[in-house]
């Protein structure tokens, strides 16, 4: 009879759940659409090439041999012109990020300091094209060193690998945080927790219930999440223990959950605790790294950022899922968010109200 | 065999407000009981702390021999509860949502499904309950309070809200509860509506019963005069007032109005004067045993 309660209530609360398109909206279309976004713009981070105009004729480019000229290629688009002036304004405008022209032993570079790693670039390539040909001048054929570059598997992650863990972390704490909260605010304020009081069902039977559908959506968006990134269009990779983020999820969960459960206590209305819930989200959020490295953020906002369960949970699902690291780095995670969980969790109990007045 | 319900002095304050302030009463076995009074009286809080949802500041209550505060896990399963709200799982179906209470108590859904053709939604199994007018939500909210066969029912205004012809359609299921033996205890601020359906009513004003027993004895002691209407025109006021000095003549725009002690006399004089177009008679009412015992004109 107990467990009935917390079948028919775990079903309650799915059913409503799955039937509210604002609410699965939010929690599963939304965070995926920032993934197929995200994973669509940067799905070919190589450096783009550079963009030169050509004003005249440029000895220095022009006698470049043909398989010098295909390598060239690769990094460098030359566009020839004769109206020295648009050349100009297109540099000034950003449509090509140099103009080059010859006037007669100066190779003179036009260039825009607006976007400073092409103007690196750009500067650094017409640098080393002048010296190759004041060597080629000079009658140097065999030149004493000679610089070999090789292009190193690239240890930083692709932005899919990156923004995979990010995103899902981000997903499940708008979903448990948002769900316990409105279950606990509509269901006082529609009666309903007044109701279950004035019945035999338990309490633990309650919010077993909810738990137990906060974790099953939880663990649904991981898997559509890792479904979408890992199809060959976008690429994801998961490493080997990426398993160990299925306890990582769920521990994360619990964490948001309480969240959520304090939000709850507080509010009145829905309204009130989606904009409570929102001004715990949102800033975690942004401060998670789940939409941007916060490798290069100022300590203090580090600190800040520590204190939410999202950036231990998105740290460490990164790690599992896609650095490669072992099993066993996920554990004092899981711990401070089941931490976490039992501190504000027993919060949110002692705040706790079946009635609003 | 002690009584189904025992209240004894309870007293709720909250601050300045004496919500609740010594009310004692006991309902036997069976019986339909009426809590009457204007919004403020202080019924749903006598409910609520029958009910075990409140604890009152001072004085008793036992419910089926069982003290219903703290939530007491013997006692819940035989109560059944309609709140005042209806209160549902969002977006569930009417068969869902009753299904969803019946396995609270553990009750199989071929019961609950049974429960709905008693409340007559059998139709409107499949319907989402925001889409129920008013009338079929109250009726599911009943079904709900009922689907586990409790001995004792509490009803919170039941049929607030409602229009006439809904609200004499769960009349009539109020009635078949009561009939099937279980003890029913409504509060209700319309008095026509505990009037037709109480054994007895308690009538609260400020967190006090002000008077406590069947409605019609209750009445009845009032010795209040019976109204009589005719068309107007059909009797000047001056003849009237001639013919029965010992009453009350009143006219508006539409009738003519005797209050009197002893309608049968005046019947028979308008009788006799063919002057009984657009009769009605109309006794004492709660409402006026109400003005009597407050001096206030009854208000819901």
């Amino acid at each position: 009879m107990i467990s009935s309660g917390f079948t028919s209530l775990s079903r309650a609360m799915a059913l409503g759940f799955v039937r509210d398109r604002t609410a699965v909206f939010f929690t599963v279309l939304f965070p995926l659409m920032f993934l197929v976004l995200f994973g669509g713009i940067f799905k070919d981070q190589s450096a783009p090439k550079v963009e030169v105009a050509q004003i005249g004729s440029v000895a220095l480019l022009d006698q470049i041999p043909a398989d010098g000229r295909a390598e060239l290629d690769k990094v460098l688009q030359v566009d020839k012109t004769d109206d020295r002036a648009a050349a100009l304004e297109n540099v000034r405008k950003g449509d090509v990020d140099a103009a080059v022209e010859q006037d007669g032993q100066r190779i003179v570079l036009h260039y825009s300091a607006t976007d400073q790693v092409k103007a690196g670039t750009v500067r650094g390539l017409f640098n080393s094209l002048v010296e190759s040909g004041n060597l080629a001048a000079a009658g140097v054929t065999k030149p004493a060193f000679t610089l070999d570059t090789q292009q190193v598997e690239d240890e930083s992650l692709k932005t899919i690998q990156y923004i995979t863990p990010g995103l899902l972390g981000w997903a499940i704490a708008t979903g448990a945080t948002f769900g316990a909260a409105l279950t606990l605010v509509t269901w006082r304020q529609k009666k309903i927790l007044r109701r279950l009081r004035l019945s035999p069902v338990r309490t633990t039977s309650l919010v077993g219930a909810r738990v137990g559908v906060s974790v099953g959506i939880a663990l649904a968006q991981m898997a559509i999440f890792i479904g979408v990134a890992a199809i060959p269009y976008f690429g994801l990779r998961l490493s080997d223990s990426w398993w160990m983020a299925i306890p990582l999820v769920i521990a994360g969960t619990l964490a948001f959950l309480s969240i959520g459960l304090f939000a709850g206590a507080f509010a009145k209305t829905a309204e009130a605790a989606s904009a409570i819930a929102n001004l715990v989200v949102l800033p975690m959020a942004f401060l998670s790294g789940a939409f941007f490295p916060l490798e290069g953020a100022p300590g203090w906002l580090q600190a800040i950022s520590k204190v939410f369960p999202l950036r231990h949970l998105v740290d460490s699902m990164q790690d599992v899922m896609v650095r490669g690291e072992g099993p066993g780095s996920a554990l004092p995670t899981i711990g401070l968010l089941l931490a976490f969980t039992v501190v504000v969790g027993g919060i949110a109990a002692a705040l706790f109200r079946w009635d609003d007045a | 065999m002690p009584s189904t319900i025992v209240v004894n002095d309870i007293r709720k304050f909250y601050g300045d407000v004496r919500a609740v302030d010594g009310v004692s009463f006991e309902v036997e076995e069976g019986e339909f009981f009426g809590i009457l009074g204007p919004n403020g009286a202080g019924k749903t809080t006598s409910l609520e702390i029958i009910e075990g949802l409140r604890e009152p500041d001072s004085g008793e209550v036992t419910v089926l021999g069982e003290s219903p505060w703290p939530r007491n896990p013997r006692l819940l399963p035989r109560m059944g509860v309609q709140l005042q709200a209806s209160s549902f799982f969002e977006r569930l179906t009417v068969r869902e949502q009753i299904r969803t209470f019946a396995s609270l108590y553990g009750v199989p859904n071929r019961q609950a499904d049974g429960m709905l053709e008693v409340v007559g939604l059998e139709d409107k199994a499949e319907t989402r309950t925001e889409k129920l007018s008013g009338g079929q939500a109250q009726r599911l909210s009943i079904a709900c309070a009922l689907v586990h066969g409790p001995d004792l029912v509490f009803l919170d205004e039941p049929t607030s809200g409602l229009d006439p012809q809904a609200r004499r359609n769960l009349w009539d299921v109020l009635r078949d509860i009561n009939a099937k033996g279980r003890t029913v205890v409504l509060t209700t601020h319309y008095m026509d509506e505990a009037e037709r359906l109480c054994d007895r009513v308690a009538i609260m004003d400020l967190g006090k019963i002000l008077q406590l027993g069947p409605p019609a004895t209750l009445v009845r002691e009032l010795d209040a005069p019976t109204r009589i209407s005719v068309e107007r025109g059909a009797v000047t006021v001056d003849d009237a007032r001639r013919l029965f000095d010992a009453a009350e003549v009143a006219e508006d725009e539409v009738s003519l109005t005797i209050a009197t002690r002893n309608p049968a006399a005046v019947l028979a004089t308008l009788a006799e004067r063919n002057a009984l177009h657009g009769l009605s008679v109309r006794g004492a009412t709660l409402e006026d045993l109400f003005l009597n015992l407050t001096g206030r004109e009854y208000r819901a």
